[in-house]
């Protein structure tokens, strides 16, 4: 008797358990998520799962998405990049200006190099300099900027060379080319991160800075290359930038840098470093997209929409706490 | 004195997993009384103060004061009683001036509502004057010393209505000028009627200051008694008055050629003229107290600090390591003491725990080949006899002596020929104290050569080939095992003395 009723009980319990949305995302991880917020919004709008619309998707969230790939190699060293969207900015207003003169490959080249240059500056501030990577890009945040400003007078640049546009407008077999280059960014990443030593070293450093020191890492050296791959994005995202809007703008990209380490957090990322994923940072930025995507095809108002994201934030976050408390 | 105790524990028993701490333990203090409490690291002595000041709760026993039965369920009851405690490590708020540190909490008002600054800083005075001790109460306490800080704690725990300081070793951070000042506040507590408490490792001051002493060893009380019975010899046997157990394992081993040599290594502070030697298949003890420089000479071998002068060879190679990395190419390595915050990955797994300094082993091309690391972390998970569910377990969840094996695991993947332990077995529950030993052992009959720093005695005794005993940033004494007696290390690791140690090279 007493047997049965424990046994009862604890089916009961069971039960509860799996009934636990809490539980069953943690479990399934992010990927569940995306599922439930595909079929919310297939029943909302039909719409929203034609071809046209997801490949629509797929081109919003490709600049910010690949700006979320090197806040995701920052994060998990347990740093934060807040300058990301600034240096855009920089990278956008310097192909603006290089472009009419010197053709598109000197366009490009510049781009990655600036952005790249200036995450090896971050890189080194926080090194180096010992400054804390807040502060440190939250300095740069107002450098770039501020460059990007004084460079184009604050006017926008128009951007008019016709093969420059094809890589912010154009499809290859019917993807949008800012999608491919996206995706290709995110196996890359992921590749790095599993298979070679210094995305190794990114998780240990991530998980116990002063361990890996004593266990033979180059903390310093493999912390400032991160920095620079996450300015490196940033050039890419850039060079995007300019040609989707076909105009390089000083405003570029603002704001980009809290969508960025947005869709890292909703990946599932932890703030402390050491966890998270390449994975979990392309789902993350694929729900936000997909999120704004849904509310644009119901008509929800654009303000609304911001509230929803900032929920979004918080509940994803607030998932992963319940399910590392249990 | 009265004959009713101010305090008495009686038959206090705490468990720690796999460890009894405190077994059937009698305390009393009476008071006015100044109580010594010694006894070697791990005897116990913290944790019954701890279980004093309702950090800790005992599994059985009871807790009379003034001959009526209290429950001490956390701090706030003690501090209730008047029990306060100042512990080692300092918690006062840096930032706030020492006056403000005081009457923390305890601001005194101007019509209800802003802090009477004034008020506050001449009572902090009077306070910190009746101590007998001029600081200057406006100061941050981050400006003050270390002495003046530990005064500061006191004078705050005086606040709260105190009839009992439980000091734990108060005089391990202080210089001599300081400690006398210790002297004359103690003094002037007891002549108030205050009972102290403290807890030490200078033999040569509880008979300065205290009126009685208890000795623990292994969680149990050797004896309590009056300062005047004893003298430093007998307090000493006290304190060992046991026989080496059967947990150390050692095999006879042969020593190989010498693989480190070091001479007069010095850092400013920590450590001054270090020489030592170490052969292969030797397992060195560094015997002292905390704060002789046992751990900063380690780290400085292992690259992790940068000493100011003095050479290392290592294979007769002279070496200046800038790096742990560094030391790391010429197979010395570091098993740090605190394993949580220094030698392990906690949110990853095991696997990448152990092969992370080896890495560059699997590399072919741009990529690792995951299958062969793989293969070299089971072989190792193997070898160690590590307990886990696989590679894949999170480090988090290991127990203590698994940890320690994963730290060993990465060190041997990273084919390094020095491993220098920082207790090794801290914080590890006996079952798992006898694997590392009998780890230690073998890593030694192979070649590896070892040193081993630890508090513990019987533990230097049972594994070490040789011994060097540190003293406040020298070299006290350095014997072979045969010469060695656990009297002759302690002494040189609580007087420095040197008389009976022989200096080397």
């Amino acid at each position: 008797m007493g047997a049965k009723s424990f046994n009862v009980k604890s089916s009961i319990q069971r039960f509860r358990e799996t009934r636990d949305i809490g539980g069953i995302l943690e479990k399934f991880g992010i990927l569940s998520a995306y599922v439930v917020l595909v079929i919310v919004a297939t029943i909302l709008s039909p719409r929203f799962l034609t071809s046209l619309n997801l490949l629509n998707v797929a081109r919003q969230i490709s600049i910010f998405g690949i700006l979320a790939i090197g806040q995701t190699f920052v994060i998990l060293t347990g740093g934060i990049d807040l300058s990301v969207g600034s240096v855009l900015a920089l990278v956008v207003v310097l192909v603006g200006g290089v472009l009419p003169e010197y053709g598109i490959f000197a366009a490009i080249l510049v781009g990655l190099a600036i952005g790249t240059l200036m995450g090896i500056i971050n890189g080194l501030g926080i090194t180096l300099g010992n400054i804390q990577p807040f502060i440190m890009t939250l300095g740069m945040l107002g450098i770039a900027r501020g460059i990007a400003y004084i460079y184009t007078g604050g006017m926008p640049i128009p951007v008019l060379n016709k093969s420059f546009l094809f890589i912010g407008n154009g499809y290859v077999l019917g993807v949008p080319v800012p999608a491919i280059i996206f995706i290709a960014l995110v196996i890359i990443a992921a590749l790095i991160l599993r298979y070679t030593v210094f995305g190794r070293y990114v998780y240990a450093i991530g998980s116990n800075a002063e361990a890996a020191r004593l266990s033979g890492i180059n903390v310093d050296l493999n912390k400032t290359f991160v920095y620079a791959l996450c300015g490196l994005t940033a050039g890419i995202a850039g060079i995007l930038y300019a040609s989707q809007l076909a105009v390089a703008p000083p405003i570029a990209g603002e704001g980009y840098e809290l969508d960025a380490i947005a869709a890292v957090v909703v990946g599932g990322a932890s703030m402390f470093g050491g966890e998270g994923g390449m994975f979990g940072t392309f789902l993350g930025a694929l729900i936000i997209g997909s999120l704004s995507n849904i509310l644009n095809l119901t008509g929800v108002s654009p303000f609304v929409q911001r509230l929803a994201k900032g929920l979004l934030i918080i509940g994803a976050v607030m998932i992963k706490a319940r399910g590392r408390k249990n | 004195m009265d004959s009713i105790p101010l305090l008495e524990m009686r038959g206090i028993t705490k468990h720690f997993p796999g460890v009894l701490a405190l077994n059937n333990v009698n305390f009393q203090i009476m008071p006015g009384e100044v109580h010594a409490l010694v006894g070697e690291n791990g005897a116990g002595k913290s944790t019954l103060m701890k279980i004093l000041g309702g950090a800790y709760k005992a599994d059985s026993g009871e807790i009379y004061h003034m001959g009526e039965r209290i429950h001490l369920s956390n701090p706030k009851d003690a501090i209730d009683k008047g029990i306060n405690v100042v512990h080692q490590e300092l918690v006062l708020a840096p930032h706030l001036s020492s006056g403000e540190n005081i009457l923390l909490g305890l601001y005194p008002l101007k019509n209800n509502l802003t802090i009477d600054w004034k008020k506050l800083y001449r009572q902090a005075k009077e306070i910190v004057q009746a101590l007998g001790v001029e600081i200057d109460v406006r100061k941050p306490v981050r400006d003050l010393s270390i002495a003046q800080q530990q005064i500061i704690e006191i004078a705050r725990a005086l606040q709260r209505k105190s009839n009992l300081l439980v000091l734990d070793e108060p005089s391990a951070v202080l210089g001599k000028h300081d400690i006398e000042n210790l002297y004359s506040v103690i003094r002037r507590l007891k002549s108030q009627g205050i009972s102290v408490v403290f807890i030490s490792h200078r033999l040569e001051e509880i008979f300065i200051i205290a009126d009685r002493v208890t000795v623990l060893k292994d969680g149990n009380v050797v004896a309590t008694r009056e300062t005047k019975e004893l003298d430093t010899t007998s307090l000493f046997q006290m304190m060992i008055g046991h026989q080496l157990s059967k947990v150390y394992q050692r095999t006879e081993r042969k020593f190989g050629k010498t693989i480190l040599k070091v001479e007069n290594l010095s850092r400013h502070g920590a450590f001054n003229n270090i020489s030592l030697e170490l052969h292969e298949g030797e397992i060195l003890g560094i015997s002292g107290l905390v704060g002789s420089g046992r751990t900063e000479v380690a780290r400085a071998l292992a690259g992790a600090d940068t000493p100011d002068s003095g050479t290392i060879y290592v294979n007769g190679q002279r070496v200046h390591f800038t790096s742990p990395r560094h030391a790391l190419t010429f197979g010395i390595s570091l098993l740090p003491e605190d394993r949580k915050t220094q030698g392990l990955f906690l949110n990853r797994n095991l696997g990448e725990n152990i092969s992370i300094s080896s890495l560059k082993d699997y590399v072919r091309l741009f990529y690792m080949n995951l299958i062969k690391e793989r293969k070299a972390i089971l072989k190792l998970i193997k070898e160690l006899d590590i307990r886990a569910t696989g590679p894949a377990q999170l480090a988090a969840n290991l127990s203590g002596g698994n940890k320690q094996k994963a730290i060993i695991a990465r060190w041997l993947g990273a084919k390094s020929r020095v491993l220098i332990f920082d207790e090794p077995t801290r914080g590890i529950d006996v079952g798992a104290k006898v694997e590392i030993y009998r780890l230690m052992d073998q890593l030694a009959n192979k070649g590896v050569a070892i040193i081993m720093i630890s508090s513990e005695l019987p533990e230097i005794m049972g594994m070490s080939d040789n011994i060097l005993v540190m003293w406040r940033g020298q070299v006290a004494g350095y014997f072979t095992r045969e010469e060695a007696t656990e009297e002759k290390v302690l002494e040189c690791a609580l007087l420095g003395a040197n008389q009976n140690g022989r200096q080397i090279v």
